[in-house]
């Protein structure tokens, strides 16, 4: 088992991480030793055991259907790299095809 | 009179502005001063807000002038771990992503505290996102251990506790995800809480792993560490996580201060290989020390506990590589590469390249290699599997004993730079504290002496069922009592990094 340079590259596709080349390197060989480490899951017995996916058994939790105050636009495009018409304004989305 | 303030408890600092010996004014001063004296060798704080401070402080003066009642921390210092929203000052997480990231809430400990009257100095320094043990994945350079400035305050919320062990702030809050809390608290000769998940609010805490975040205190005494823990507790309706319950008795156990009869398990499996013999040393003698205290010492087995380690690297980059979507240059931080010919989708490669450090990345890749289809069953899937037995562990281990305690960490504080282009080794130094994360049960950290071999702190780590965290105050404040009987004050009182 071990992850090559090419798998390495998709996943920081997936991840939109814009790595380049000397990083798909690096990263390929530290990424190999930590999933060789963690793959040891896999040596346990856990046939028919339920999947914990958090500690706290809450479930549906709702709150009162009541107003409550929230972010005026100005706050809430405080941050904003780039903003018009009390909007996002983003790179373009589309393709020209 | 001013460097003695900085020396005191946060229970003596409130007790001498409540009783008007002493002003929150001049405590924040002295405060202040201190930070300005030693930071430059410490950098625990990315941002001090010294004029909001010193006006807080001026409204916990007035109130007490006007006869208003105060809290029980009216008035006392503390360090923000820089993961916590703060509408009035930046919030990086230690990232480049974030720089200058002024967020348009608080979060609601930072809201309590405010109410609570505790005077927020500014933020701390810590491991990008919260993901490290040493705070040298900080874009913003690392902090420095106050016992020996070439080592590290441990991770990720070392900021705080290098201020807190400086005597910056006798408060701190940090968030603990794997040991982010307990490991540097241990490494800095202070105390660290990790609360019962669900216990303090995720509300306008930067998620790093939703299932695990958990905010605490980092103090320098038991009995502060419980004050701080019922400040920032209790149920948060916007927070779908906030156990609905009472909080757990925390202050009185730290005033109790007894074991007396208490069951204490010694996890077996925390120890052996890896562990230094100094660390060990200490762990031993607590123990007997515990058993002259009247407590009951067995030894207990949690087979799976040696499997939380890789259980904690699939859960965690898994739950990161989802939040950390959301870092997406279009709505707050860092945006590069926007020359109105990009695309949103280049855009978003660009910035999230330039604005992660290694650590980040190496996560954001290893959660999206575990949730992809076909490793998903065997990686994920599989991990959700033995966190389940890890808990079992915890249940059949909690039948038979009242509390299990362990070393906090397997080493003392290592030197800057030693581990930090080696992933597996830095990922060691959460062993023993990752398994009361997964369960979500709560855990502290209490100093336990120094290892003889290099003088460095040495932690001793409580671990209780899920909203049993006053056991854990109970056994740390009876540990604490005995042991600076025993130094003839407190650990940090031998502490020589600082010249000051």
């Amino acid at each position: 088992m071990s992850i090559t340079k090419d798998e390495v590259a998709h996943l920081a596709r997936l991840s939109r991480l814009d790595l380049s080349d000397a990083e798909l390197d690096h990263f390929a060989g530290q990424l190999d030793q930590i999933i060789g480490h963690v793959a040891r899951v896999q040596e346990v017995a856990a046939e028919g055991i339920p999947p914990m996916t958090h500690a706290v058994p809450v479930v549906n939790v709702y709150r009162d259907d009541v107003e409550v105050p929230c972010l005026t636009p100005e706050q809430a495009l405080s941050g904003a790299p780039a903003s018009e018409q009390a909007r996002f304004r983003v790179p373009r989305i589309l393709t020209e095809e | 009179m001013t460097a003695e303030l900085t020396h005191l408890t946060a229970a003596e600092i409130a007790a001498a502005v409540a009783s008007g010996e002493t002003s929150a004014v001049e405590v924040t001063q002295a405060h202040l001063n201190r930070i300005v004296d030693i930071d430059p060798e410490v950098h625990a704080f990315l941002h001090v807000a010294g004029l909001d401070a010193l006006a807080a402080a001026e409204e916990v003066d007035r109130k007490r002038a006007a006869g208003e009642p105060l809290g029980p921390l009216a008035g006392v210092p503390l360090a923000l771990k820089d993961v916590l929203t703060t509408k009035d000052m930046p919030t990086t997480c230690g990232s480049k992503i974030l720089q200058g990231w002024r967020p348009p809430y608080d979060a609601t400990v930072t809201q309590r505290l405010r109410d609570a009257g505790v005077i927020i100095l500014g933020k701390t320094n810590m491991d990008e996102f919260a993901m490290g043990s040493s705070t040298e994945n900080s874009a913003y350079g690392p902090s420095h251990n106050p016992w020996d400035l070439s080592r590290v305050p441990g991770g990720s919320s070392g900021g705080s506790s290098a201020a807190v062990a400086s005597y910056e702030a006798p408060l701190g809050i940090g968030t603990d995800t794997g040991g982010s809390i307990r490991q540097p608290a241990a490494v800095c000769g202070i105390v660290g809480m990790k609360p019962t998940y669900g216990g303090s609010s995720r509300y306008g805490l930067v998620a790093f792993a939703s299932s695990l975040d958990t905010p605490g205190p980092l103090t320098r005494t038991v009995l502060d560490a419980a004050l701080l823990h019922e400040a920032i507790s209790g149920h948060d309706w916007r927070d779908s996580t906030s156990v609905n319950a009472p909080v757990p008795p925390v202050v009185a156990a730290a005033r109790q201060a007894d074991v007396s009869g208490l069951r204490i398990g010694v996890v077996a499996e925390f120890s052996g290989e890896g562990y230094q013999s100094g660390v060990m040393a200490r762990f031993n003698e607590t123990v007997e020390l515990l058993e002259s205290l009247g407590a009951k010492v067995v030894e207990v087995s949690c087979p799976h506990f040696t499997y939380a380690l890789p259980v904690y690297y699939l859960v965690s980059p898994s739950e990161c590589s989802s939040n950390l979507a959301r870092f997406d240059a279009m709505r707050y931080g860092l945006r590069l590469g926007d020359d109105g010919t990009a695309s949103a989708d280049e855009v978003m490669s660009i910035t999230r390249e330039a604005g992660f450090g290694p650590e980040v990345k190496r996560r954001i890749m290893l959660g999206t290699y575990a949730l992809s289809s076909g490793y998903y069953d065997a990686y994920y899937g599989k991990a959700q599997q033995v966190r389940t037995l890890i808990c079992r562990d915890f249940d059949a281990a909690f039948e038979q004993v009242d509390v299990l305690i362990s070393p906090t960490t397997p080493t003392t504080a290592f030197p800057i730079g030693e581990r930090v282009d080696d992933p597996m080794a830095m990922y060691l130094a959460d062993l023993c504290t990752i398994p009361s994360d997964l369960a979500g049960n709560a855990a502290l950290s209490v100093p336990a002496g120094l290892a003889p071999e290099d003088g460095l702190p040495v932690g001793l780590q409580i671990m209780a069922p899920a909203l049993a965290d006053d056991r854990c105050y109970r056994v740390g404040a009876a540990v604490e009592a005995a042991l600076e009987q025993r130094w003839g004050g407190p650990l940090l009182a031998q502490a020589k990094g600082l010249s000051r």
